[in-house]
């Protein structure tokens, strides 16, 4: 689908690829300085500081992953303390049915912060990420695809703001793009 | 993480002349070649021997279905465990398979909490045999509750007479425990597996495995701003498994320590447990990725110093556990606790099971003794014999517990001994099936190695690589 006959209309965006990490570092630099806001660079691995040379910042999953593990460490201990010591207090190996039984619900209440924060980090990555998404324009492009070989490939979309179908493309070249691929939706 | 100050003060050691490291990918590969290499295992034909371990795998693993059709048909009574020793095989090789998962989380969390880099190229084998080993243990305790179909009554609801689970008995946590390791561990997997299934899905030529390897993919497209979530997750998960992999085998401790019977009655159980697990898991690891390694052409990517670390683990948790095994004895004496000193006696001189003992001591404690001589590290065959030496004295160590303890316990009218029934010995072997099985299984359709993170260590993977070779050429004219 890389021919020039995508209409302006239906041009999702530029596929570039670069020749290896640094060139692609450097370029994400001028991408970011160059105030573009809808792109991205796909790498076979993540790249170290790439971070940095897009201007993100700290991903925020951990929030979320907080939210799980409180909510798992307050639902065990509810849990524990009103079916053991309200609802149905059951006496055995003589330990007490009071606030002193607490350091026996010790273990079940970490297993349980644990295992909501392990929802909440899968969940909360696939929401942030707004995967699964099985179709996706991008897997038009055989040039693309090379991302989860060995291929060092920044990606503009054509709703960009600064995106200017002539201006952009040669913006890319400079920056050091290799090959360049038009991708239609 | 992506700092760009640590990258210039942390990255290439090997680049600084005096103390360069062995590099973790020998002979220069490029990213293409470890794809291929690895996405090859999947792509092409399995070697013969492939199919000479799986169907013996395949046939003891119906054993397995069959004592356990044979065992929920006739009853629990099958299994040689009755008064005193209620606890036997089923529950020794629970420990058993449990412990032996730990390794696998122990290189993908605490190694990746360390920044030890190495552990790229065998975490994934690693953690897809926790997983394996942790549904071998599992069979055992579902079972050993007698009444299969009852097994429900685990889960925290309440039961037909309203009556909830008892939150404070030592099984339950185990419960909580086992189920959480595998649920965190299977999240910690399929996580890390996501970008090596789009690569084989980019790859796959055919159409059904294009379909499920996209499928389970999630439509995973690499780019920047979903990997700085993605890694942030794989922190997280590391941060979080590493305190689960030694709650898991402090809370299986636990099932012993807190009774009264003496040789269980210890405070030291749980980092002892926790040390022998460790060590049995890399032990198991060991023994699965050095015919891998060989058998697949990954000489490249798990290389001798990989085989070197490991042993040193091995060498290190061994020695631990030996610690262990003489401090037991040391508390037994100097506790003055008369039980307590019998158990021991019994355990190492006067009782029945003294040979195991001295079994688990040599295997566990002395073979690998020998990993403090480098030639030792370095010859695959010395180090794929002690390592099964480990295999097998690490299941000694459960059963030197186990029925050890209560075949002798406070009265001598009480005494027993206890030997395995037909059932438990075929059931045994049937989880090793089991286990080679759906090891076989997951070379032949998922990436043994985790290709993007081998990719990460790579010298020239960092952006700033050519700084640092410029650095380089220019200490060198400087020198001259």
């Amino acid at each position: 689908m890389s021919d020039s006959s995508v209409s302006s209309k239906n041009l999702f965006g530029y596929v570039a690829e670069f020749a290896n990490a640094t060139d692609l570092y450097h370029a994400a630099e001028k991408m970011r300085d160059g105030g573009f806001r809808r792109w991205d660079v796909h790498t076979p691995y993540p790249v170290h500081g790439m971070d940095h040379a897009m201007g993100l910042g700290k991903s925020w999953l951990s929030a979320i992953v907080l939210g799980g593990g409180v909510t798992g460490f307050s639902i065990a201990l509810f849990m524990q303390f009103f079916t053991q010591v309200a609802l149905y207090p059951t006496i055995v190996q003589d330990k007490p049915t009071n606030l002193f039984t607490v350091p026996a619900f010790f273990p079940v209440t970490f297993e349980l912060t644990i295992l909501l924060s392990g929802f909440a980090t899968v969940f909360g990555l696939l929401g942030i990420m707004m995967l699964p998404r099985w179709n996706h324009p991008l897997f038009n492009s055989k040039l693309f695809s090379k991302f989860s070989d060995d291929g060092f490939i920044m990606v503009i979309e054509a709703r960009d703001p600064k995106f200017k179908r002539e201006r952009t493309r040669e913006f890319l070249e400079e920056i050091g793009a290799e090959k360049i691929e038009e991708v239609a939706y | 993480m992506a700092d760009t100050n640590t990258a210039k003060t942390s990255m290439h050691p090997t680049e600084v002349e005096g103390i360069a490291r062995e590099p973790l990918v020998l002979n220069n590969r490029s990213l293409g070649w470890i794809t291929d290499r690895i996405c090859g295992i999947v792509e092409n034909r399995q070697p013969f021997i492939w199919w000479v371990l799986f169907v013996p795998s395949v046939a003891l693993f119906s054993c397995l279905l069959f004592t356990l059709v044979y065992l929920v048909s006739t009853g629990v009574g099958v299994w040689g465990n009755n008064q005193p020793v209620a606890w036997g095989w089923a529950i020794v090789n629970f420990v058993f398979w449990i412990g032996i998962g730990h390794a696998g989380t122990l290189i993908s969390a605490i190694l990746f909490l360390t920044r030890q880099k190495w552990r790229t190229s065998v975490n994934r084998a690693s953690e897809a045999m926790t997983l394996i080993a942790v549904m071998c243990a599992g069979i055992y305790p579902g079972f050993h509750v007698g009444r299969f179909w009852m097994v429900w009554f685990l889960a925290p609801i309440p039961n037909a007479n309203g009556i909830w689970q008892n939150f404070k008995s030592p099984l339950l946590w185990d419960v909580f425990a086992v189920s959480t390791y595998f649920t965190v561990s299977v999240i910690f997997w399929y996580i890390g597996l996501i970008p090596d299934l789009a690569t084989l899905r980019d790859r796959a030529k055919k159409k059904v495995p294009k379909f499920l390897y996209g499928f389970f993919a999630l439509g995973w497209r690499g780019g920047n701003r979903h990997w700085r979530h993605y890694e942030m997750a794989y922190l997280l998960l590391a941060a979080l498994s590493t305190p689960l992999v030694l709650s898991v085998h402090s809370v299986v401790s636990f099932d012993f320590a807190t009774s009264v019977v003496p040789g269980w009655h210890t405070t030291i159980f749980p980092p002892y447990f926790v040390a022998g697990a460790v060590f049995g898991g890399f032990a198991m690891v060991l023994t699965l990725m050095l015919p891998v390694r060989k058998l697949y052409g990954l000489e490249d990517m798990i290389t001798h110093k990989h085989v070197d670390n490991m042993t040193k683990i091995i060498l290190l948790t061994g020695t631990i556990v030996g610690y262990a095994y003489i401090m037991e004895l040391f508390i037994s004496y100097y506790g003055a606790n008369k039980y307590e000193t019998d158990a021991f006696h019994i355990r190492i001189l006067s009782g029945p099971y003294t040979w195991a003992y001295y079994c688990m001591f040599f295997c566990n404690v002395i073979a690998p003794q020998i990993f403090w001589m480098k030639w030792a590290r370095h010859n695959l065959w010395v180090v794929f014999i002690v390592v099964n030496f480990v295999n097998i004295g690490m299941w000694f160590e459960r059963f030197v517990i186990i029925p050890t303890s209560i075949a002798r316990d406070f009265l001598p009218g009480q005494w027993g001994y206890y030997s395995p029934s037909w059932v438990e010995k075929l059931m045994f072997l049937g989880t090793f099936g089991m286990f080679m099985m759906l090891f076989l299984l997951f070379i032949r359709f998922l990436p043994v190695i985790a290709a993007s993170e081998v990719k990460g260590v790579l010298p020239e993977s960092d952006p700033h690589y050519p700084e640092w070779k410029k650095l380089r050429e220019k200490r060198r004219q400087s020198e001259r």
